[in-house]
């Protein structure tokens, strides 16, 4: 098989006296459903926010398809494939739905916007104003934006916070089709969700990695259970 | 003159803009610190000081100390007045929005200017000092019998001036002793670290606003009150302490008491000297574009922090 | 109807109402009107960059003035005809828009406003200082004889009037386009949120740098226009009072609609005129409205149609 899609080299994020994330090594084959999980505070966002560029890396190297894109700017990445959904949603209020997926998907094409709104079940809602939908419909909007965006890499920060359980069962629905043709590295503390979804999981614990493995492993490992699954 | 005493005489003057533009700057720098909202219409205020200074003046006949002190005790009153109306009026109800208070004080300063040219008039007008005595200063000069004093023609200050510049210090000494010492000032500072912590800690927020925002406009108001009887009134006399405060907040850092004050003896200072041996104009293009780049490469100013 | 069709339909309706006024309003009224479009013009490309974009500059007159100046001085001192006149006056004002745009845009909020007045202040102080050429606050005439464009005179009344029309209308049906287009989405995006537009994989300075660039040539063309039309070049244009002219007509008429800078301009040109005739102080007039708008119609006249009654308003 080819070099892994995303790769990190001792990715680290400083601020000030505090190390948030610490010399992560990280690989993500192609078309793989890899799950970040761990308590709060572990360095998940941050890490996720150095990968896409959001944030500028204190050290290390990040790859995207064997390419070195550590000095390429946040949308330069996303241009190379990537997309991003932020841990609070961050939609266009003020906008309608319509319009959030036409800049999602750089096209006002009528059909395709329809198309990516009907994904998450929401075309009907297309000339709605994203302020005036329930949280839970707004990150779904979010969730159509970044698949509509057709990446190589979808990053998903806590995608399901906020969904009732009708609408989860949806998004796993939705991140099961898209397997194989678009690789998902999401971030997520609902451990259903992860179980079902997850091919590998990884975990981190004050910005380092505790354990990597599959479903099974992580959940049979006695460092992760002692540090994060407790009762879960 | 030589070049010696014209120096000399360029750096008391500048002392004495300096002075003013302190308290101005002051005020300013108070209202950015404590509800980080910038006030363009700051220097209405102090054209409303300089305005109402004349009208105690006139009004109040007999010895000029009179209308004097009675300005002084009047006129940082009615601008503060009519500051806490404003803030109470507008600021509050668009919550302090920065882009809102800032087109909300653009329409205040029309507004003041304008009343001020229908009730005043579109005159300047002169206001007397209450005291005021030529005093001869001296100059040094080594010769052959040694240091041999003399007073240069030209070379002089009014008493008035000495005063202004004593006025400033003694203010700018009595705020900071508030500022740092009393339970008001302790409120002030309290509000602006943490606005929800102080809210939770029952502070009034709101009436604290009022207050500074207040003494804000007091503060460019007595400023006028002691410059008018150097400088005359004119409803459009605003311009420059508006921009020369700007200047002076910016450099110093927004929300800087001690900053403030150093960067308006150096602006003071360098106003003062520079507008001797450069035309006015080119100094205030220098000045302009210097603020201008500071925000751009620095904008901390020199002594702010850097903005969250 | 399609929203191409609408908008056409829209913009067209104006400029034929506008066409027909030339010719149908009494000797005052039209020479206001004509006034009325340059400064619309100006008030269009204001609201390039505030309505759409959302950055609120403070010194927009020292592209009005770079456009007036940069027709104006070469026409009076070097004899140039109009035409290559006004093509100097619109690169004055794009080569000071990208200067002003590189440095301008590091800074944001408050400080952006501030930086932009600033500039605008030095610009104004050094028309001042080289008074020798530009007059100063005095200013100067153009020439009346040289004031014709393809053989047309242009001091003539109507022929000034149509010119003025030309103008607008380009200004007009320009960014109508763009703003509906992928171009002034992206605007918006930049103005509702520039995170997630950035996340989004656009090049936020990028869009920055061509809205200022847009922008301040917009309003360089409507100065270069305004010397042309009326034959006056005058420091006032480059003072501060001309930067916060067409914040106020963008914010009365409605920023973030086409035809809500030319509404603005009307009612505050109207306005002012009523105000004159009462007292000197008539800007008090402005202050009273900026104020009015802050607290209960920051959507504007425009703005408020939208939003309650026709959505679709561009």
């Amino acid at each position: 098989m080819s070099a892994p899609l995303l790769e990190t080299r001792g990715l680290t994020r400083r601020y000030g006296g505090l190390t948030a994330v610490e010399g992560v090594d990280f690989s993500l084959p192609q078309g793989q459903i890899h799950a970040l999980i761990g308590p709060n505070g572990a360095g998940k966002s941050t890490f996720v926010s150095m990968v896409s560029g959001r944030i500028p890396e204190s050290a290390g190297r990040v790859l995207f398809e064997g390419r070195d894109i550590t000095a390429l700017p946040a949308h330069r990445r996303i241009r190379a494939g990537m997309a991003y959904t932020f841990q609070i949603t961050a939609v266009y209020g003020r906008l309608t739905l319509a319009q959030n997926i036409a800049l999602a998907l750089r096209s006002r094409d009528r059909a395709r916007i329809l198309a990516a709104l009907a994904r998450v079940g929401l075309e009907e809602r297309a000339e709605q104003t994203c302020g005036d939908l329930s949280y839970g419909h707004q990150r779904l909007l979010e969730i159509a934006m970044g698949v509509a965006q057709a990446p190589r890499l979808l990053i998903l920060d806590e995608p399901t916070q906020g969904l009732a359980e009708s609408e989860i069962e949806g998004f796993n629905g939705l991140i099961r089709s898209l397997a194989g043709e678009t690789t998902i590295l999401l971030i997520e503390h609902n451990m259903n969700v992860v179980m079902a979804l997850a091919e590998r999981i990884t975990v981190l614990e004050t910005g380092r990695v505790l354990a990597s493995g599959s479903p099974e492993e992580i959940r049979a490992n006695a460092a992760v259970q002692e540090a994060y699954l407790g009762s879960a | 003159m030589d070049f010696g005493p014209h120096l000399l005489l360029a750096v008391l003057e500048g002392a004495v803009g300096a002075s003013v533009l302190a308290l101005t700057a002051l005020g300013l720098s108070l209202v950015f610190g404590v509800m980080r909202v910038v006030n363009v219409a700051h220097g209405e205020f102090f054209m409303l000081g300089a305005v109402v200074a004349w009208f105690v003046a006139d009004t109040l006949a007999g010895h000029p100390a009179v209308g004097f002190v009675g300005a002084l005790l009047i006129a940082p009153l009615v601008a503060g007045a009519v500051a806490m109306a404003v803030d109470r009026l507008v600021l509050k109800q668009v919550h302090y929005d920065p882009e809102a208070t800032i087109v909300g004080t653009i329409g205040i300063l029309y507004i003041l200017q304008q009343t001020a040219l229908m009730t005043y008039g579109p005159e300047a007008r002169p206001v007397e000092p209450p005291f005021s005595h030529r005093i001869a200063l001296p100059w040094f000069e080594w010769t052959e019998e040694g240091f041999e004093m003399f007073y240069p023609w030209g070379l002089s200050i009014t008493s008035y001036k000495l005063f202004v510049i004593a006025a400033a210090v003694l203010i700018l000494l009595t705020f900071w002793a508030i500022l740092s010492r009393s339970r008001y000032g302790l409120l002030m500072r309290a509000t602006q670290l943490d606005r929800e912590t102080a809210l939770a800690f029952g502070i009034p927020v709101g009436r604290v606003y009022s207050l500074v925002f207040g003494l804000g406009a007091g503060l460019a108001a007595l400023a006028a009150v002691l410059i008018v009887p150097i400088q005359q009134a004119h409803y459009l006399m605003a311009g420059e302490p508006l921009l020369l405060s700007f200047i002076v907040v910016i450099i110093g850092g927004l929300g800087s008491v001690r900053g403030t004050v150093v960067a308006a003896l150096l602006i003071g200072m360098s106003d003062g000297i520079i507008s001797v041996f450069l035309s006015p104009t080119l100094s205030k293009i220098l000045a302009t574009l210097l603020v201008a780049l500071v925000l751009v490469f620095r904008p901390q100013g020199l002594f702010g922090t850097k903005a969250a | 109807m399609s929203p191409g069709a609408r908008s056409l339909a829209l913009h067209g309706g104006l400029i034929a109402l506008l066409f027909a006024l030339g010719f149908l309003l009494p000797a005052y009224h039209q020479g206001n009107l004509a006034r009325i479009m340059v400064l619309a013009t100006y008030a269009v490309g204001y609201n390039v960059l505030f309505g759409y974009t959302g950055l609120l500059s403070l010194g927009h007159a020292m592209f009005f003035a770079a456009g007036m100046y940069g027709l104006g001085l070469p026409m009076q001192h070097l004899g140039i005809s109009a035409l290559p006149a006004f093509g100097l006056g619109l690169l004055s004002a794009a080569l000071l828009s990208t200067l002003v745009a590189f440095l301008a845009l590091r800074t944001i909020g408050v400080a952006f406003m501030i930086v932009t007045l600033m500039f605008s202040q030095a610009g104004f102080l050094t028309i001042l200082y080289f008074g020798t050429w530009t007059r100063g606050d005095e200013g100067f005439v153009i020439a009346q004889a040289s004031r014709s464009l393809a053989g047309v005179d242009l001091t003539q009344p109507l022929a000034r009037y149509m010119a003025a029309l030309v103008l607008f209308s380009v200004a007009l049906l320009l960014t109508a386009r763009m703003m509906r287009a992928g171009f002034g989405q992206v605007l918006i995006g930049v103005r509702e949120n520039e995170e997630r537009t950035r996340m989004l994989g656009y090049d936020v300075f990028r869009h920055k740098l061509a809205a200022v660039i847009v922008s301040g040539t917009l309003s360089g063309a409507a100065g270069a226009a305004y010397a042309l039309l009326f034959g006056y070049v005058g420091a006032t244009f480059a003072s501060v009072q001309y930067s916060i002219f067409p914040l106020l007509w963008v914010l009365l008429g409605g920023a973030g609609t086409t035809i809500g800078p030319l509404v603005g301009v009307i009612f505050m040109f109207y306005l002012i005129d009523w105000s004159s005739g009462l007292t000197n102080a008539y800007m008090l007039v402005a202050g009273l409205a900026l104020v009015l708008l802050t607290l209960f119609a920051r959507a504007g006249l425009m703005g408020e149609v939208r939003r309650r009654w026709l959505p679709w308003l561009p």
